[in-house]
């Protein structure tokens, strides 16, 4: 039988059919297709965008849902309060309009891109990801769903159906910074978000801090987010022992010394975004 | 929609119609509106997101064609340029466009103008930044971008239309928009993919995934026999010519396809034909070739190590050519000097990267082989042809399409020998469109270059001696390699008066691609020494940096290096002096503290136009038919640069009409005299005096008929010319003029070849007739923290001699800026690595800042009117004015290019105390 493209609505269905063929899982396609270069497809091909409960972005108890197909564009315009400041400002950074416009929240992470504009983020939010499969549902945090490079907990059978982000303290604030050789476009070098929150003293009373590109997987830096606590934010120092879980390697766009020696400099920068606005 | 998708059809709405197609499993969107839909006003750059210009609206939001599959559109809106064109908002941007000279080769133009319009509906008048925003998924590798934020601004400010654009005949000195604008808004211009007819079959090269590998090839007749749809695979043993080209004669060493060894990761060693379904599916790890691997010199330090493997058996030591240059004693003057400096300098591969990878097709017209493609230089291109297929150049027609940027890499061979020899071979029409990698991977770079360099001055700043040894890696092959280690030296110097000076530039062989022409052939890669140096020493002096360089400027009467004496048209100091108020107001600044630092950098270049010491004709051919049109055989290459603008606004004051009244024809083998090759800043100096010959040509024939003198005003005025000297009109009535074969009854043909004389070996002579000239002045702020680099304003002064077109030469400048940006600040192709157009970077929309444009002239006797070159001067000054912003800024001087933020940070810590 020939291969075919199946674009169901119905999640049950779309998890049908995982499994039981080879079948590529797509939904923005802007990851998919340059991997693939000229490569001809086999197998059959089962679109997600257009399962419902795939879409939107909504209050969930006292926490939030992102669908997993949510776009970039759909986050940047989305109706968030001030600790999503980070994810916001990263989906503005994933390539240019046209990426935002096609890529989605879960595409990004499926990928599992060492340099994933949305991991940093989605890790100071606490996120977890929902999947889908024939064992019905369960929930990983974030952490643990991105195992490795180009590597997920995902399961053959298993579809990602959305993000949860717990309840965030009403005051927190996030920001993103990433670094890159030029303004749009630009797979980062390294990248730091942020979300954070300040006592009525000045005092930092919540604190998430996670980089990416330094490491196999984006990592939070729980020494330092514990260290902070209690510290005003201009009294923060980071040291080279808060960045132990990174891993940062040399590539095309930058050394590793590079990557530890900036990552400080973009903490401070995300902290004063996130609490200067 | 819980059943699948049929895969035999996706309905969907394109430009307001409903359509049906069929594709593939997993084609994409692009492919199908191109090539089932008859969208080609929908262009592919790179297959990946990277570039934009497939950009399409799905549903009014803006998204890469090339990234969703066909199935995904489903029941969608599709909107491509041709069907916003129907928008009022289409023709006020559009007209903005063109006034503003937004639109040079056109090929990112659909998706800008989609981009901008998805825009300017949701925000009808958009800032700059908010522009920048919307456009910033989109590359351009023409214009620097600064017109096209112009544009859109433009039109949300609802000022569409340049309000300085003049009226009038268009004559020389006039900024008018180009006259090939039009198709270029529309998205209708063709380029060489957009012209193959639907039955032409598809061609694919295979190629070497090694720098260095041994190949034998299987039973490929038993393969092509077994795979359904192919048609036949191609090898060196299908060539019936010689299995070798290259752009100068003497060093033709390129195979069209590798035998036996390959020489380079990318090189051909085979090509596939076939049906386009059959060649979309192809998985080539099925074609049964055997690679093995060999030790390869991927570095010119490897290629003249002892033992290194040899490339070309005649060219020992891996050395392709030298060029040398030496007048005075260099040593001397620099054991006498007050102060001498010294550096080492290195720069990377730098891509074209034009957003139209290398295309066309192929057909027999007769027993004529016919190839249209992508091309700057048609006629090299057929000479080229016709010794590969063994046949006489008149059996080889080249019809160039809209080319996509050139640059200098589509001066050489790319698809044309292949579907050439697959049109001969199965005497069906055939196509091919390099995919981005693979143009990346096969065509020519700018040559990297380590050189050594030395300058000495005395105490008051006078200019002694000069020093310079550059090594280039030219790559597998030679392509343009000689002419690059021709030029560096006779250019390293700058435009200065250095009396004692001694350069050699070396070409070495390596297992790289080959590099080639590419914007100024390698002078930007030396000024990028000498420039850096002239700071270090007016520095050491404790002299103004810019009064150091206008100190020692070159003037008329003052020999070059090569001896060769101009006793007017030196333009250099003018420019300089030109750069004098900016550089004031910079110098005069506050700088700033912490980790924002700014700085200011000045740097000049000169560049000879036209070919070294060798003959480089240009002809051109004009007359005038029985209903009264006056046609310009138009055979310079217009890469998007304007040459049919230029052409034409020189030919029509020259023959004393508006250049409304002219019609071009071409460029075409067939139909065009040798206009010679868009390469060497050449084409407005020497094709533009046989454009003002055959110009003037047709006038004195014109005014001869009529018995007028030489003022006399020539209108055209339906089947007849009206020929008015003083208060007499003579109507001169075509129609009743026998027409020649061509249909012409009146005509011209001329030619011009500028004045040089050899160099000797010493490299003395008269290289070129005219230099042109330049300085820039760049701003930059640095993060120091993180090494990022900003430009924030570049003031640009070129001595153009005279002004044919300010408009286009504010084009030329800003486009070369962005490029010589980009080879300062983030471009390096590594094969295997950077193939790509999100590894390797290219300037986008944020990274250009504004640029005052200085038009500087000083007439030059050859040129037509006085106008000098113009297109690689624009980027020689870029880089080394930016490298010495940086130093200026930061201390640190920077001797790598290009400056990434990882290599500049690291010399700011290393220049810490």
């Amino acid at each position: 039988m020939d291969a075919a493209y199946y674009a169901p609505t119905d999640l049950e269905e779309a998890l049908g059919l995982l499994g039981t063929r080879e079948i590529s899982v797509v939904a923005g396609g802007t990851d998919w297709f340059p991997a693939r270069g000229r490569t001809p497809v086999s197998g059959d091909v089962l679109d997600v965008t257009r399962l419902a409960e795939l879409r939107g972005i909504d209050r969930d108890g006292a926490g939030w849902r992102i669908g997993a197909a949510t776009t970039w564009t759909q986050i940047a315009r989305a109706d968030l309060p001030p600790v999503f400041g980070g994810l916001r400002a990263a989906a503005r950074e994933v390539g240019g309009v046209q990426i935002q416009n096609a890529g989605t929240v879960a595409g990004n992470l499926c990928n599992a891109s060492p340099a994933a504009d949305g991991m940093p983020p989605f890790l100071t939010l606490d996120a977890e990801v929902e999947l889908a499969g024939p064992a019905g549902r369960r929930r990983l945090p974030l952490a643990d769903f991105v195992t490795g490079p180009r590597q997920t907990a995902r399961g053959t059978q298993e579809l990602v159906v959305a993000l949860h982000i717990p309840a965030q303290p009403a005051h927190a604030r996030g920001a993103f910074v990433k670094t890159g050789a030029r303004r749009y476009l630009v797979i980062s070098i390294a990248m730091t978000a942020v979300t954070v929150g300040l006592d009525a003293e000045g005092r930092i009373d919540h604190a998430r801090v996670a980089v990416g590109a330094c490491a196999p997987v984006a990592r939070r830096l729980p020494a330092l987010e514990a260290e902070m606590l209690g510290r005003r934010p201009a009294d923060v120092t980071v040291t080279q022992a808060h960045l132990a879980p990174l891993a940062p390697i040399d590539d095309v766009r930058a050394d590793a010394a590079y990557r530890a020696e900036i990552v400080p400099h973009q903490i401070s920068r995300a902290l004063t975004v996130a609490c200067d606005g | 929609m819980d059943k699948p998708l049929a895969i035999g059809a996706v309905a969907f709405d394109l430009n307001g119609m409903p359509v049906t197609a069929r594709p593939r499993l997993g084609e994409r969107l692009s492919h199908t509106l191109r090539e089932r839909l008859d969208a080609r006003d929908v262009k592919v750059g790179c297959d990946a997101g990277d570039c934009g210009a497939c950009t399409v609206l799905v549903d009014g939001a803006p998204v890469c064609a090339c990234l969703m599959p066909t199935h995904a559109a489903e029941g969608r809106e599709v909107k491509t340029l041709r069907g916003l064109a129907v928008d009022p908002l289409h023709a006020r941007l559009a007209e903005a466009f063109e006034a503003h000279g937004a639109a040079q080769c056109g090929i990112c133009t659909p998706g800008m103008m989609v981009s901008a319009l998805a825009l300017l509906s949701e925000t009808p008048a958009p800032s700059e930044p908010e522009v920048m925003d919307a456009l910033g998924g989109v590359l351009c590798r023409c214009t620097g971008y600064r017109k096209i934020v112009a544009a859109v601004v433009a039109t949300g400010a609802k000022t569409a239309a340049r309000a300085d654009e003049p009226a009038g005949p268009g004559h020389v000195g006039t900024a008018m928009r180009r006259v090939d604008g039009a198709g270029k808004t529309a998205g209708t211009e063709r380029f060489g993919d957009d012209v193959a007819p639907p039955d032409a079959l598809v061609l694919r090269v295979l190629r070497s995934p090694h720098a260095r590998a041994a190949f034998a090839f299987g039973d490929l007749d038993a393969w092509t026999r077994s795979t359904p749809g192919i048609v036949c695979v191609l090898t060196a043993a299908d060539i019936p010519g010689e299995n070798r080209f290259g752009v100068i004669p003497a060093f033709a060493d390129q195979p069209v396809f590798a035998e036996g060894e390959a020489r380079f990761r990318g090189e051909a060693v085979a090509c596939i034909v076939g049906e386009p379904e059959a060649v979309a599916a192809l998985d080539e790890a099925t074609i049964p070739i055997d690679w093995s691997p060999r030790p390869a010199a991927e570095t010119p330090d490897l290629a003249r190590a002892p033992g290194a493997p040899q490339l070309h058996a005649d060219r020992a030591d891996n050395l392709m050519c030298t060029g040398f240059v030496a007048c005075g004693d260099a040593e001397a003057a620099l054991a006498r000097a007050d102060a001498v400096v010294e550096g080492r300098f290195t720069t990377s591969f730098v891509e074209h990267a034009y957003i139209e990878p290398e295309a066309g097709y192929a057909e027999m017209q007769g027993e004529r082989i016919a190839v249209h493609a992508c091309t700057q230089a048609p006629m090299m291109d057929r000479e080229a042809l016709a010794a590969i297929l063994g046949r006489p150049e008149t059996d080889i027609r080249i019809v160039p399409t809209g080319v996509g940027g050139g640059f200098g890499s589509k001066l050489d061979l790319s698809v044309q020998p292949y579907l050439a020899l697959a049109a001969l071979k199965t005497g069906r029409p055939v196509r091919l469109a390099y995919s981005r990698a693979e143009s990346m991977q096969s065509t020519t770079k700018r040559h990297p270059a380590d050189m050594r360099v030395r300058i000495g001055a005395t105490s008051d700043g006078r200019l002694l001696g000069m020093r310079f040894d550059g090594d280039f890696d030219t790559g597998a092959y030679a392509s343009w390699g000689p002419t690059v280690a021709t030029r560096v030296p006779v250019h390293a110097s700058g435009p200065y008066r250095i009396a004692d000076y001694r350069a050699e530039a070396r070409g070495i062989h390596t297992h790289n691609p080959p590099a080639g022409a590419f914007r100024g052939f390698g002078v930007p890669q030396a000024a990028v020494a000498q420039e850096s140096l002239f700071d270090m020493l007016a520095d050491r002096l404790g002299l103004d940096r810019l009064e150091f360089r206008i100190r020692n400027a070159l003037t008329d009467g003052q020999p070059t290096v090569c001896g060769q004496i101009f006793a007017q048209g030196v333009g250099i100091r003018a420019c300089l002096e030109a750069l004098r108020p900016a550089w004031t107001e910079e110098r005069a600044r506050q700088r700033p503290h912490g980790a924002r630092l700014r700085g200011v950098g000045v740097a000049a270049g000169w560049y000879g136009c036209g070919n070294t010491s060798l003959p480089n004709p240009s002809t051109f051919k004009a007359g005038l038919t029985p209903d009264g049109r006056i046609v310009l055989h138009q055979g310079a290459m217009d890469i998007g640069q304007g040459a049919s603008t230029v052409m034409a606004q020189i030919f029509a004051t020259a023959l004393g009409v508006e250049v409304a009244d002219v019609t071009l024809i071409g460029a075409d083998t067939d139909l065009t005299p040798d206009g010679g090759k868009t390469s060497a800043s050449r084409q407005t100096f020497v094709s533009g005096n046989a454009a003002r010959l055959a110009g003037e040509s047709l006038r004195a024939a014109i005014l001869a008929r009529a018995n007028a003198g030489e003022g006399a005003v020539i209108r055209r005025d339906a089947g007849a010319l009206a020929i008015t000297d003083g208060a007499r009109t003579h109507r001169l009535d075509l129609t009743a003029m026998p027409a020649d074969p061509e249909g012409y009854v009146l005509r011209a043909e001329e030619t011009y070849d500028p004045p040089t004389k050899p160099l000797d070996a010493n490299g003395q002579g008269a290289p070129y007739a005219q230099f042109g000239y330049a300085a820039h002045l760049a701003v930059v702020e640095i993060d120091a923290a993180m090494g990022t680099v900003h430009p924030l304003r570049f003031v640009a002064a070129h001595d153009v001699g005279r002004a044919v077109n300010p408009l286009l030469i504010e084009g030329q400048v800003e486009g070369g800026i962005a490029q010589g940006l980009g080879m300062a600040l983030m471009e390096e192709y590594l094969p295997g690595r950077t193939e790509n157009l999100h590894d390797y970077l290219i300037p986008t929309i944020g990274d250009m800042p504004p640029v005052e444009t200085i038009i500087v002239e000083c007439t030059d006797a050859h040129g037509p009117y006085g106008a000098k070159g113009l297109g690689e001067h624009v980027l020689i000054p870029t880089a080394p004015a930016l490298l010495n912003a940086i130093a200026d800024a930061t201390g640190a001087r920077m001797t790598r290019l290009p400056v990434t933020p990882a290599r500049l940070r690291a010399a700011l810590l290393e220049a810490k105390p």
